[in-house]
């Protein structure tokens, strides 16, 4: 089984700088690129992998680039973002790659720059990891230094200035549009699409914005061809996958996996099965904001597509287990509370919904709801749907709070029966 | 009202974009940096030069969670408060701590040592439950640690 994403990672050691990097086949796909691909080739080959956005939306990546104007006519300067603010609940895959490997997220960085004729690209990455923060500044130094970066890279005529900006904070930064404000010095709120970043990203000039397990992909595209890349994958989306575990599980971690490895495998085989004492009573497959799934879906393949079809979203593909010991509903108001602080406050559905979401689950869980408050929830969990606000962040919260309402219903109503929370009390 | 060595090194960040005011992220931070917090002063100091309004800076400035326009204690604890710690106990992690330090989260200790903040996802959920103090990642807590890793923080 090959793992192109983690083969330089090594547990416990520091990352590869980057003549060791460049010993392993590092920055080769750039130089290939450069030298021979046009960059219409770099994002035909992208399409032609399947690679879908890691960062959970699961949009195809060579798609989004070919959207980006090109030619002599095309408003510049261009840009490109690489979305390095992991702050999904429950995700820890991008903390992997860029502490295990931050060349690749360079070299992958100016592929996809490349491919879209960037002039500048920012990697925005939140305060918190302060050790990848430390790892890539470096090794962006050295790839400017390498001349992998700055004016006329290798001679082609292309240049290209990568800056690392480090996020102030807040969960809406992840936001494709947010995290835009975020850079141009604005609060991150959501913008109105269309316009799509595409057309018309930072500063109005045409932005392609991209998760860290997307871009730390392209090297590996450009330089092994996307019927490899296919070949990765045990379905049709292409490539490898860093899944997760975390919970109540013997061994919590992340592993890079073919893309459309079984539920079951990551969680038996991978995460060594729930602790002793414990029994899976639920999970969300890929972060806070995806619907729960039952031990009924631990055949479902984690890709995109099969995911959905079972109901939820593959996300960040980090899976967070629920245990037989842990409050269903206190779960749930742990995520809701999340999102209602977490919400930006632009849209009324949004930051006025979640309030109530969480103060109606506040009241379930301390025993004092009423039956009626189940049917306000389902309600509650319908305005927050897709539709009603500018960005995703209240349609990610309607995930598990609608699914939790269907899968665990009983247990809401042993809470509002019984005016207590049963698992506070055992 | 912003000091030369602050000017220069929010210059230094502005050359990274095209328009001064996407600085301003990195202009709070360099100020925190140095006096530990953003005071009125130092907004008034950055708004006059990125060019832009004092009240728009200070809506940026209260819009993150990571710039602190109250004092803060000398090191500043982030207690993760997300779903995976959660199902590992967070909650009583961030009691204990509470009732340690003698502060509700959001406050300082009497002495000035610590502020205690909830925080979101710190992305570290196989080692969980976790938390921050200053720029330090404390993974794999429980009742048994908190007190030596606190010893660490004078």
């Amino acid at each position: 089984m090959e793992t192109p994403l983690t083969a330089n990672i090594r547990p416990g050691r520091e990352p590869l700088d980057i003549a060791a990097y460049r010993k392993n086949g590092g920055y080769r796909a750039v130089q290939k690129a450069l030298r021979s691909m046009a960059p219409e080739e770099v994002t035909g080959a992208v399409k032609d992998a399947n690679l879908k956005g890691r960062g959970g939306a699961g949009f195809d990546a060579g798609q989004k680039w070919s959207l980006v104007p090109m030619g002599g006519n095309a408003h510049r300067p261009k840009y490109l973002v690489v979305n390095a603010d992991e702050m999904e609940p429950g995700s820890f895959k991008d903390r992997l790659l860029m502490e295990g490997d931050p060349h690749q997220l360079i070299e992958g960085a100016i592929l996809a720059a490349y491919a879209i004729q960037a002039d500048a690209a920012f990697i925005f990455l939140r305060w918190e990891y302060r050790l990848a923060a430390g790892l890539l500044k470096q090794a962006i130094a050295g790839a400017y230094r390498s001349g992998f970066l700055g004016r006329n890279v290798l001679g082609s005529g292309y240049s290209l200035e990568l800056n690392l900006h480090i996020s102030g904070g807040r969960y809406m930064c992840g936001e494709e549009t947010g995290m835009l404000n975020a850079i141009e010095g604005r609060r991150a709120n959501p913008r109105s699409k269309p316009p799509y970043p595409q057309a018309s990203g930072l500063w109005g000039k045409p932005t392609v914005v991209n998760n860290v397990e997307t871009i730390c992909n392209i090297p590996h595209i450009v330089n092994n061809g996307a019927g490899w890349f296919r070949g990765l994958s045990r379905t049709g989306e292409g490539g490898t996958k860093i899944y997760g575990a975390s919970g109540r599980v013997r061994s919590p971690g992340a592993w890079e996996l073919p893309m459309g490895t079984t539920l079951r495998e990551i969680l038996e085989e991978h995460a060594g099965g729930m602790q002793a004492g414990y029994r899976l009573r639920g999970l969300l497959p890929g972060g806070a904001s995806t619907d729960f799934l039952t031990p009924a879906h631990l055949d479902v393949k984690m890709d995109f597509g099969s995911v959905e079809t079972a109901g939820s979203r593959l996300g960040t593909g980090t899976v967070i287990v629920l245990d037989n010991r842990s409050c269903p509903v206190g779960m749930v108001l742990n995520l809701e509370r999340f999102f209602a602080r977490e919400s930006c406050g632009w849209c009324t559905p949004c930051w006025g919904g979640l309030q109530f979401v969480a103060q109606l689950l506040t009241g379930i869980e301390a025993g004092q709801g009423r039956m009626e408050d189940i049917g306000l929830l389902e309600r509650l969990a319908g305005m927050l749907a897709p539709g009603h606000t500018y960005c995703a962040l209240a349609p990610g919260a309607a995930e598990p709070l609608a699914s939790a309402l269907r899968f665990f219903r009983d247990d809401f109503e042993r809470h509002i029966r019984e005016k207590r929370c049963p698992w506070r009390d055992a | 009202m912003l000091s030369d060595e602050e000017k220069e090194e929010i210059n230094a960040a502005a050359a990274a974009y095209p328009v001064r005011q996407a600085a301003a992220i990195d202009a709070l931070r360099i100020v925190q940096r140095r006096r530990g917090w953003v005071p009125d002063e130092a907004i008034a100091g950055v708004s006059e030069f990125l060019k832009m309004p004092a009240a728009e800076l200070d809506g940026v400035a209260s819009f993150y969670n990571l710039i602190f326009r109250r004092p803060v204690g000398r090191h500043v604890i982030l207690v993760c408060d997300s779903v995976s710690c959660w199902l590992m106990k967070s909650d009583r992690l961030l009691e204990r701590m509470s009732g340690i330090l003698g502060v509700e989260t959001g406050q300082t200790t009497a002495d000035g040592r610590f502020t205690l903040l909830p925080s979101v996802c710190l992305g570290a959920c196989d080692r969980a439950p976790v938390m921050m103090i200053d720029e330090d990642l404390h993974t794999d807590l429980d009742g048994e640690n908190i007190d030596k890793i606190l010893e660490r923080y004078e």
